[in-house]
C-alpha cells in the first residue's frame, strides 16, 4: 500500500512537471522583452496592436454567432428527437459525430469546391457570404460538444410532461422550445457555448483557408515574425481557455437544482 | 342532425386505418428534424462526398483509380507515413502517461483534491491545442526556450548538441502530448472508476498481490477502453494541423500541411490528387474511429 502510493506521488509529479514547466517557461519568455528586467512589455505590445483589437473582435463575434447557429440547431432538434422520434437517435448522434471523423481541413476543403464564387451557391463570392460559412464550419465542428451538452440537460427534464402541459395552456411549438425547453436546459446550452468559444476564438485552419481576417491566423503570423509577443500571446489564449472551462465547472455547480427544481 | 354528424365524423375518425393517418403525420413529424439534416447534408456530409467522389474521377469526370494510385508516389506516401508515426506515437505515449495518471489519482490514495484539480486541468489542457501550444513548447523546448537555455547553463547538457529538434519528429510528439495525455485521463478515469470494489476484494480473498490484481483483474478489464482511446487520439493527431503548422511551417512534410498547401496553390498539379490526399485522410481517421466505437461497445460489456 505504502509503494503505491509513493508511486502514484511520483507518477503525478512527472506529470506536473511536463504540464507545468512549458507553462512556467511561456509566462517567464513572454516577460523578457526589455531586456535584462521582467516587463509586461509584451502583453502591452500584443494588446495595443491594432491588428490583435480587430481579429480578436472578429473572432469573438464569429464565435458568438457560432454559438446562436448552433443552439437554433440543436436544440430544437434534440428536443424532437427525444419526444417524437426517437427511432432517428441513432441516425442524428452519427451524424453530430462525424465532424470528429472527418478532419476539420477536410470539411473546409468540400466547402471551397462546393461553395467557390463560380458555383450555384456562392458563398465565398462575398466577404460576407465567407464570413457567413465561417460560422457555420464551426458549428458543424462543435456539433459533437453542443448536441452532447443539449443531451444530457434534455435527459435530467421531463420532455413529455413540460410539453404536454404547455399545449393545454395554449403554447405553439416555437414557445414551447423558446421559453419551456431552452431556460430548463440553459445550464447544459451554456456549457456547450463555453466550449464552442474555446475551440472557435483561436482556430486556425478553417480561418486561414477561408481567408477571415480572425485570431487564429494572426497569432500564426505573429509567430512566423516576432520573439516575446507569440509567448505573450499563447498565456493569454490558455487564459481564456481556463475561463471557458471554468464557465463549464461553475455551471455544472447549479444544473442539478435548476433541473429537478419542482415548478 | 347535428348531433349524429358529430358522431359519424367521430366513428369515421376512429375507422380510420392507423397506416393512413400516420402517412398524413409522417411529413410534419419530419418537419421537426428537417433543418438539422438539411444542414448537415449541405455543410457536412455534401462537402465531403464531393471530395470522395472527385478522388475517384480524371480530369474528364471519369471514373478512374489513378488519383488514389498516385498517392504512391514517393513524396505522399513520406507524408502519410510520418503523419501516421507521429500520430501512433503521441496516441501511444499519451495513452500511457495518462493511464498512468488515472490511476494515480483514482487509486493511489492521492488527496481527493488532487483528482479534481487534475480533471480539471485536463480539460483545459485537452483543448489548448493549435497555435498557442506551438508558442508554448517553442518558448519551453526552442533554441531558446527556458529548458533548452537551464539545461546548458546548470548542466551543460546542450540538447540541440546532442540531436533534438523541436521541429522533428520527436519535437512534434512531445508537443502533441500536452492535449493527448488529459484527453486520455478525461476518457479513462470513469472507466477506472468503474472497476467494482468486488474484483479486488474477490482477488485479495483468493489470495492475489495488488500487482497480479493489476494484471489478471483491472488490466484486462480496461483493456478494451484504453486500446479504443488511443485509436481516438490517434485520429486527434492525425487530422490536427494548426500546432505543426505554427511550430515547424512547411518544415516537416506531414499530411494535412501537404493538403494545406494543396488548397492554397495546388502544388500537386492535379485537383484530383487533392481530393484523393483528403480521402485519405477521412479513411485513416475513419478507420481509426471504427475500432474506437468497436471498443468502446466491448469495454461497456463489463463497465457499468
Amino acid at each position: 500500500m505504502r509503494a503505491s502510493r509513493i508511486w502514484a506521488w511520483v507518477t503525478f509529479g512527472l506529470g506536473a512537471t511536463f504540464f507545468f514547466l512549458p507553462l512556467i517557461a511561456t509566462f517567464e519568455f513572454s516577460l523578457r522583452m526589455k531586456r535584462g528586467v521582467y516587463s509586461f512589455e509584451a502583453y502591452r505590445s500584443v494588446i495595443g496592436d491594432t491588428r490583435f483589437q480587430e481579429t480578436f473582435a472578429y473572432s469573438v463575434t464569429v464565435a458568438v454567432m457560432t454559438i446562436l447557429l448552433g443552439v437554433l440547431l440543436v436544440v430544437p432538434t434534440a428536443y424532437w428527437i427525444r419526444l417524437r422520434m426517437p427511432h432517428l437517435r441513432p441516425v442524428v448522434e452519427f451524424v453530430t459525430l462525424l465532424p470528429l471523423i472527418i478532419p476539420a481541413i477536410v470539411i473546409v476543403f468540400g466547402y471551397i469546391r462546393m461553395y467557390g464564387s463560380s458555383s450555384p451557391l456562392p458563398f465565398l463570392a462575398t466577404r460576407r457570404g465567407t464570413d457567413v460559412l465561417l460560422v457555420i464550419g464551426y458549428a458543424t465542428l462543435a456539433l459533437p460538444y453542443m448536441y452532447r451538452a443539449v443531451d444530457t440537460g434534455l435527459r435530467t427534464i421531463d420532455v413529455r410532461t413540460l410539453t404536454e402541459a404547455a399545449q393545454i395552456l395554449g403554447a405553439g411549438w416555437a414557445t414551447i422550445i423558446g421559453r419551456i425547453i431552452l431556460p430548463n436546459v440553459l445550464i447544459a446550452v451554456l456549457s456547450g457555448a463555453f466550449l464552442t468559444f474555446a475551440i472557435v476564438i483561436g482556430e486556425f485552419t478553417m480561418a486561414s483557408l477561408l481567408n477571415a481576417p480572425a485570431f487564429g491566423p494572426y497569432m500564426q503570423n505573429i509567430g512566423a515574425n516576432r520573439a516575446y509577443e507569440p509567448a505573450a500571446l499563447a498565456i493569454i489564449a490558455f487564459v481564456i481557455t481556463w475561463a471557458c472551462m471554468g464557465g463549464i465547472q461553475i455551471l455544472a455547480r447549479f444544473a442539478p437544482r435548476s433541473a429537478n427544481r419542482p415548478n | 342532425m347535428t348531433q349524429t354528424s358529430i358522431t359519424a365524423a367521430l366513428e369515421a375518425a376512429q375507422e380510420a386505418p392507423p397506416a393512413e393517418r400516420r402517412g398524413v403525420r409522417l411529413p410534419l413529424h419530419w418537419l421537426g428534424v428537417a433543418p438539422f439534416f438539411i444542414f448537415a447534408l449541405m455543410f457536412l456530409i455534401l462537402p465531403t462526398l464531393y471530395l470522395i467522389v472527385g478522388a475517384f474521377q480524371n480530369n474528364e469526370g471519369e471514373f478512374t483509380f489513378a488519383n488514389i494510385a498516385e498517392l504512391m508516389q514517393p513524396s505522399i506516401r513520406s507524408a502519410y507515413w510520418i503523419s501516421i508515426r507521429i500520430s501512433l506515437a503521441s496516441a501511444l505515449l499519451g495513452g500511457l502517461a495518462g493511464l498512468a495518471i488515472a490511476v494515480a489519482i483514482v487509486r493511489g490514495g492521492l488527496p481527493e483534491w488532487i483528482r479534481a484539480a487534475t480533471l480539471t486541468f485536463s480539460g483545459v489542457a485537452s483543448n489548448f491545442a493549435g497555435v498557442p501550444l506551438a508558442f508554448a513548447f517553442i518558448a519551453t523546448l526552442g533554441r531558446l526556450g527556458l529548458v533548452t537555455v537551464l539545461l546548458n547553463t546548470w548542466f551543460g547538457i546542450n540538447i540541440y548538441a546532442l540531436g533534438f529538434n523541436l521541429l522533428s519528429f520527436w519535437g512534434l510528439t512531445l508537443t502533441y502530448l500536452f492535449f493527448q495525455i488529459p484527453l486520455m485521463v478525461l476518457i479513462i478515469v470513469p472507466a477506472i472508476d468503474g472497476l467494482k470494489k468486488e474484483w479486488a476484494e474477490a482477488a485479495a480473498t483468493l489470495g492475489a498481490t495488488q500487482a497480479q490484481y493489476w494484471r489478471m483483474v483491472a488490466l484486462p478489464v480496461l483493456w478494451p477502453s484504453f486500446l479504443g482511446t488511443v485509436l481516438l487520439l490517434f485520429a486527434n493527431a492525425f487530422g490536427a494541423i494548426a500546432t505543426a503548422y505554427a511550430l515547424t511551417g512547411s518544415q516537416l512534410n506531414i499530411v494535412p500541411i501537404l493538403l494545406y498547401a494543396q488548397i492554397r496553390g495546388d502544388v500537386l498539379h492535379n485537383p484530383h490528387l487533392g481530393y484523393a490526399l483528403a480521402f485519405g485522410m477521412i479513411f485513416i481517421t475513419g478507420v481509426a474511429n471504427i475500432f474506437y466505437i468497436w471498443f468502446r461497445t466491448r469495454s461497456e460489456r463489463w463497465l457499468k
